[in-house]
């Protein structure tokens, strides 16, 4: 709006050339256009990157540097003795394989149940379809902190009638994060299915595959974009996931990383803020990795589901 | 390669809207058959009913003796090519090709021997390794028909696979499928709205509306001897002139009257035909362009000269289509090029009456 006077040119003025005027404003429209862009991205990106940066600069300190009253934007004795400790130290490696471990094997679960149950209610149509398609998003609706507690009470009715004990294992993870991933891939998914064209399953059906083959050789191949995006969102949800784990597991062997960082590092009121910088720096590398290669694949599936969905 | 015949057949949707209400029809052995009608009129939802992508609600369908009404589309042993072409965008044009083969576990062998020469019917073989968003639309529609070749099926399914091309391409590969037909000689069903691509593909043409089936014939019978008013108004462009008219007796014969200043004598061998009809209201006279021409040096017997003020002449070249007024309907000739024929000005035209049409309007029948 602030350009919006140098657009017009003032009404009282009628001996200038209209047409090279209106040139000119035109490209001044542009480049003012351009130099909002700038100004608001560069304010969103020092938003979104000083703490990340703050992180690295301080899990190169040692602890006796972060409580001195230095600058705290400049390192002045860099250290990696942070980085050592903790990669060598046995509880963090064990924080680090819970967390691998519970991220695949939810993705992998959420990939086997989101997509066959995507492609049924996008392309078969039976009693219900519709409602159930509705369903699955308004499920992704409830806010997971309202369910840890009937959980619990789950958990112990498992407990009472079969005597396995559910409380404090990682692996329970598992079964709990499909509930929070499953039907947003699912959503994702039916969106992107159901931007391909009606015409190639009916290709596909008469050229004699089966709604299995259907699926396999031909929807998740041409969603392919989709299933990635979808399969970010699952691991991401699942590495970053906090409440659950701090809810329902204790012992230090069945901790994952945000929590075990949380849990091992600060010990009452003393905070190894060296090493919990580094530890929730070295916790959100592997999702900057798999973001960092599979960009492209993330938006084009996101908007692909968006657009045509 | 079989024949397929189609009983009673009734396609009712959720809602009780029917969009086929009972049609017979029986496509021979090789036979190339076109439906055509307009949007709606349930031609592609019979063809999608004989290829089982929709269900039959009464009646049935029977491909090569066989009743198909509960086969599943790949058991009975068809091949659709579809509108937007339907190709497997990841894979390749032989993958596309092969890939109803490779399903049905053919040997590898038989497999290239099939797709290669599939491919060297429609001249596609250099582009084998190409993937589909590589092609252009009309090579994309070549693949689809490869596609549905090499399965060597028992019928082949088209429903409006020119539609998307533009108007020079779609020429071509209107001659282009009518050769593939010649060489390979399946039974073919081919859906269109065009009714010129219907006439010059088909063996016999199929013509639909609302529902049902309005005639059934080689294209030149329903050219020349349509039996409703539908059929004449659709088969032919620029369409059939169709105006109000009434019979009456003139002299010893008989003759249509058009308006009050216009009556022309219907000829001697048409007389005993439309005797019956003199007198009676809501007649319709249908009578094509290229009946109405210039004046012909020589009298013919039939042939009855009327001037008339020209609206509008459009120059095609080889012929200009002339466009005049009878009673505020417009009515188009085709005169020859060098006949003189102008914008706004007074011409004597001819029309041959030895092809016209009377119409009943009531029945929409033709007499």
């Amino acid at each position: 709006m602030a350009n919006a006077s140098s657009i017009n040119p003032p009404s009282i003025d009628k001996s200038g050339p209209r047409r090279s005027s209106k040139y000119g404003s035109m490209k001044r429209d542009r480049t003012w256009a351009l130099r909002w862009s700038y100004f608001f991205l560069t304010i969103f990106a020092a938003f979104s990157l000083l703490p990340p940066i703050y992180m690295l600069i301080t899990s190169l300190k040692t602890s006796a540097e972060i409580s001195a009253a230095t600058n705290p934007w400049w390192v002045f004795n860099p250290t990696l003795s942070n980085y050592i400790e903790l990669l060598t130290s046995n509880q963090f490696q064990i924080f680090f394989r819970n967390s691998a471990m519970v991220s695949i094997l939810v993705v992998t679960l959420t990939m086997l149940i989101s997509v066959p149950a995507a492609f049924a209610l996008a392309r078969m149509k039976f009693w219900g379809s519709t409602t159930l398609a509705t369903g699955v998003f308004l499920t992704y609706l409830i806010p997971d902190t309202l369910l840890f507690i009937p959980l619990f009470k789950m958990f112990a009715t498992v407990n009472d009638w079969t005597g396995i004990q559910l409380m404090n294992r990682w692996w329970v993870l598992v079964l709990i994060y499909p509930t929070l991933t499953v039907p947003f891939c699912t959503w994702i998914m039916i969106g992107y299915f159901a931007s391909i064209p009606k015409e190639l399953d009916e290709a596909a059906i008469i050229d004699g595959a089966s709604w299995f083959q259907t699926m396999t050789k031909i929807f998740i191949p041409v969603a392919f974009p989709g299933l990635i995006a979808a399969t970010i969102f699952a691991f991401t949800v699942s590495w970053a996931q906090f409440l659950y784990p701090l809810a329902f597991t204790t012992s230090i062997d069945q901790l994952v990383l945000p929590v075990g960082i949380i849990t091992s590092l600060i010990k009452g009121d003393v905070f190894n803020w060296g090493q919990i910088m580094t530890g929730a720096l070295l916790g959100a590398a592997p999702p900057l990795i798999i973001y960092a290669f599979l960009m492209d694949y993330y938006v084009a599936g996101l908007t692909a589901g968006a657009t045509k969905g | 390669m079989a024949d397929v015949s189609i009983r009673k057949v009734v396609k009712e949707y959720e809602g009780g809207v029917q969009a086929v209400k009972g049609i017979d029809l029986d496509i021979a052995d090789k036979e190339f058959v076109v439906l055509v009608g307009p949007s709606g009129c349930g031609k592609s939802t019979t063809l999608r009913m004989i290829a089982g992508l929709e269900d039959i609600t009464d009646g049935e369908i029977a491909i090569d003796s066989e009743v198909v009404n509960d086969v599943p589309p790949k058991d009975r042993d068809i091949a659709m090519v579809f509108q937007n072409y339907a190709l497997y965008p990841h894979m390749t044009v032989a993958e596309n090709m092969s890939f109803g083969l490779r399903l049905k576990r053919f040997p590898k062998a038989e497999i290239k021997v099939r797709v290669d020469e599939a491919a060297r019917i429609l001249d596609i073989t250099e582009l084998l390794d190409r993937k589909p968003k590589a092609l252009s639309g009309g090579q994309r529609q070549r693949v689809a028909m490869g596609r549905a070749i090499v399965r060597n099926p028992k019928v082949f399914l088209f429903d409006e696979p020119l539609s998307n091309l533009d108007a020079k391409l779609r020429v071509q590969m209107r001659t282009e499928i009518k050769r593939v037909h010649q060489k390979v000689r399946t039974t073919t069903v081919y859906v269109t709205h065009d009714q010129i691509e219907a006439m010059t593909l088909a063996d016999r043409v199929v013509v639909m509306n609302h529902g049902r089936i309005e005639q059934v014939g080689p294209p030149n019978e329903l050219y020349h001897s349509p039996r409703t008013r539908f059929v004449a108004g659709f088969i032919g462009s620029p369409a059939m002139n169709i105006m109000p008219a009434t019979i009456e007796a003139a002299g010893g014969g008989l003759a249509v009257r058009l308006s009050e200043q216009l009556a022309l004598p219907i000829p001697d061998a048409k007389v005993a035909r439309y005797r019956s009809l003199v007198g009676k209201p809501k007649m319709l006279l249908g009578l094509r362009p290229e009946h109405i021409t210039e004046v012909r040096p020589h009298a013919e017997p039939g042939i009855v000269p009327f001037s008339v003020q020209l609206d509008v002449t459009e120059p095609m070249g080889m012929e200009t289509l002339v466009y005049f007024k009878i009673k505020e309907l417009e009515i188009c000739g085709r005169v020859n090029p060098n006949a003189g024929a102008r914008d706004n000005s007074p011409m004597q035209l001819s029309a041959d009456l030895n092809n016209m049409h009377v119409i009943d309007e009531a029945s929409g029948l033709v007499i």
